[in-house]
């Protein structure tokens, strides 16, 4: 039974880092909306309740490790860090600009942020390496890489689906962010994904498949996870490229393109009304 | 008799030996560990022994997350698919981030001999060192790689160190002391100065006792690290000799020779002839080849005589 206090917590963060992403964004007038909207469930579920993590002390050895694949997605992130205590909010601001440590694509010199990225098909690896590090050390910290669905089209993405149920890792996770759309355009209009569940299975992967924003289910799927032993777990999150806002669900243009003030303004307030509704 | 010793041996011994000492120390193998004898460290630690199959980005990102978790990765496999294949990975996933991986190849240059082109690595060291984080070493010979490995093992960052297939010649005694970074003099002399890597330093020193009993002096020096180069030796043999010969088993593009040219175009201007590929070879043996392709001391010895009429302005005798 999920308690829907901690729900409704969750919920409200995954607002705070929309609206923290849009705010970036449009600021930057750079940067990437959609996904980072897709993701900002996924990334409150992980950051509000599902990871031991201590945003004091980023470091710390025996934390769970989460690995953003999609690197470009980055306002989400940064979001979620700066909302739960790694760095000032205000911080958020100076994102893409000179001399911050909110880098366009995320990477390492933010705390909080496990890998570089940027180049896509990179951390499903990176991540089997943290687990297999965990593993070799004994510890019971879990590895969470997120990836994009368009980001799959990379064969190296495939090479790592390969190799992790090989080495028995049941103490990593991938949640593929299964939003639709890539960078030109719908993902199924670029490649061919389906039948996407299949193949993660074919690869030897326990596989949910979840509304990726639904906080119950994706507390439920990462429950699952934990219970899975002798191999790795996939869970395919069903979500919309730009959710919460209306002219921006669904629509292949705000994968990499900042909102106007005049958008940002419509947006903010549908993201915060609708929150007060629920 | 020569004395000889096969670099990628020599180094994957060392590893046996650095994996009882530090207890982080991981292998990542590409399904090539009988050839690398990454088995070795294998059948010595296995459970810090990981083989991913011939399968190279993903085995550089995994390795970047290991270190990344403080554990000190080894990448084991050929020079020629550990540098150009995950090139992106060692980009973004290694050397922005800094992380502590380290490429120990073997199978690199024309040495691979009779298996042809598409696995001699002759642009293996332009591609690293073209890698801001990375430091690059090329071995002369077997003491000295277990010198590098043992360096690179023991110092934090990205490293790369380059080992040949078959035996070469021994350069160095028992009390030598590798250093990264630092060149090193093998030779004293006042016509010219021979700055050679890897199998191309023993092709140095017999080109440097030949040109001697004709009357030319050679200062050889044994630039094993290419990246970041010992600037203040280039420089010095410069200055000493007024002339310089680079020598490496390597493409010409990027590698020793244009380091070294580097360094002196904006330094102190001195002429400069380079020993090395200007393009792909073929199969054959590795004696064939290194002749065919202009790799002996032959060359280099012709190479000096060149710089030294450039230098003097007389015409070669």
């Amino acid at each position: 039974m999920t308690d829907t206090k901690q729900v409704a917590k969750i919920e409200a963060l995954a607002t705070r880092v929309r609206v923290d992403s849009l705010n970036m964004v449009a600021a930057a007038n750079s940067g990437h909306p959609g996904g980072s909207l897709s993701e900002a469930d996924i990334l409150a579920v992980l950051y509000g309740a599902v990871m031991t993590h201590d945003p004091k002390n980023p470091t710390m050895p025996d934390r769970d490790r989460f690995v953003l694949s999609k690197a470009h997605a980055c306002p989400a992130l940064y979001g979620v860090l700066a909302e739960t205590g790694y760095f000032p909010v205000s911080e958020l601001s100076t994102f893409r600009q000179i001399n911050s440590r909110l880098q366009g694509h995320a990477h390492i010199k933010t705390p909080g942020v496990e890998m570089s990225g940027g180049s896509l098909g990179q951390g499903l690896s990176f991540g089997i390496g943290t687990a297999l590090a965990a593993r070799l050390d004994g510890r019971p910290t879990r590895t969470y890489v997120l990836l994009g669905d368009g980001e799959c089209d990379e064969g190296q993405v495939w090479e790592a689906a390969m190799s992790a149920p090989h080495h028995g890792l049941d103490n990593l996770v991938a949640i593929i962010d299964r939003n639709r759309i890539q960078n030109d355009r719908w993902t199924d209009e670029v490649m061919t994904l389906e039948p996407l569940a299949d193949k993660w299975r074919a690869f030897g992967w326990e596989v949910a498949e979840v509304d990726g924003h639904s906080v119950p289910e994706l507390l439920g799927a990462f429950d699952r996870a934990a219970e899975t032993k002798g191999r790795p777990s996939a869970i395919i999150a069903h979500t919309s490229k730009g959710k919460g806002v209306s002219f921006m669900e669904d629509n292949p243009a705000f994968h990499g393109m900042a909102p106007n003030p005049e958008q940002l303004k419509q947006a903010i307030a549908e993201l915060t009304s609708s929150q007060a509704h629920d | 008799m020569t004395e000889t010793a096969i670099t990628r041996q020599v180094a994957a011994e060392t590893l046996v030996e650095l994996g009882g000492e530090y207890s982080d120390l991981v292998v990542v193998g590409g399904d090539l560990n009988k050839s690398t004898y990454s088995n070795k460290f294998g059948a010595a630690f296995p459970d810090r022994f990981f083989d991913f199959g011939p399968a190279e980005q993903n085995m550089v990102n995994v390795a970047a997350g290991l270190a990344a978790s403080g554990k000190i990765p080894v990448v084991s496999t050929f020079a020629a698919f550990g540098t150009a294949r995950p090139f992106d990975q060692l980009r973004v996933g290694v050397s922005q981030p800094g992380l502590n991986v380290k490429l120990i190849l073997t199978h690199a240059g024309l040495l691979t001999a009779e298996d042809g082109a598409s696995a001699q690595a002759i642009e293996d060291v332009a591609i690293i060192s073209a890698l801001p984080s990375f430091t690059v070493i090329v071995p002369a010979d077997g003491p000295e790689a277990a010198q590098a490995v043992r360096a690179a093992i023991g110092t934090q960052g990205p490293f790369y160190v380059r080992l040949s297939r078959t035996a070469t010649p021994v350069v160095h005694g028992s009390d030598y002391t590798f250093v990264v970074g630092r060149a090193e003099t093998m030779r004293q002399g006042t016509d010219a100065t021979i700055i050679a890597c890897g199998i191309m330093v023993h092709a140095a020193q017999v080109a440097a006792a030949s040109l001697a009993e004709q009357g030319v002096s050679c200062r050889v020096v044994n630039m094993a690290t290419v990246s970041p180069l010992d600037e203040g030796a280039v420089l010095q043999a410069a200055r000493d000799t007024g002339a310089l010969v680079t020598a490496e088993e390597h493409l010409l593009q990027g590698g020793l020779g244009s380091a070294v040219a580097s360094v002196l175009s904006g330094n102190l201007p001195t002429p400069l002839e380079m020993v090395g590929l200007s393009g792909y070879a073929e199969s054959g043996n590795s004696k064939a080849l290194l002749e065919k392709y202009g790799l002996t001391s032959t060359d280099i010895a012709d190479a000096v005589r060149r710089v030294v009429s450039r230098k003097t302005g007389q015409p070669t005798s």
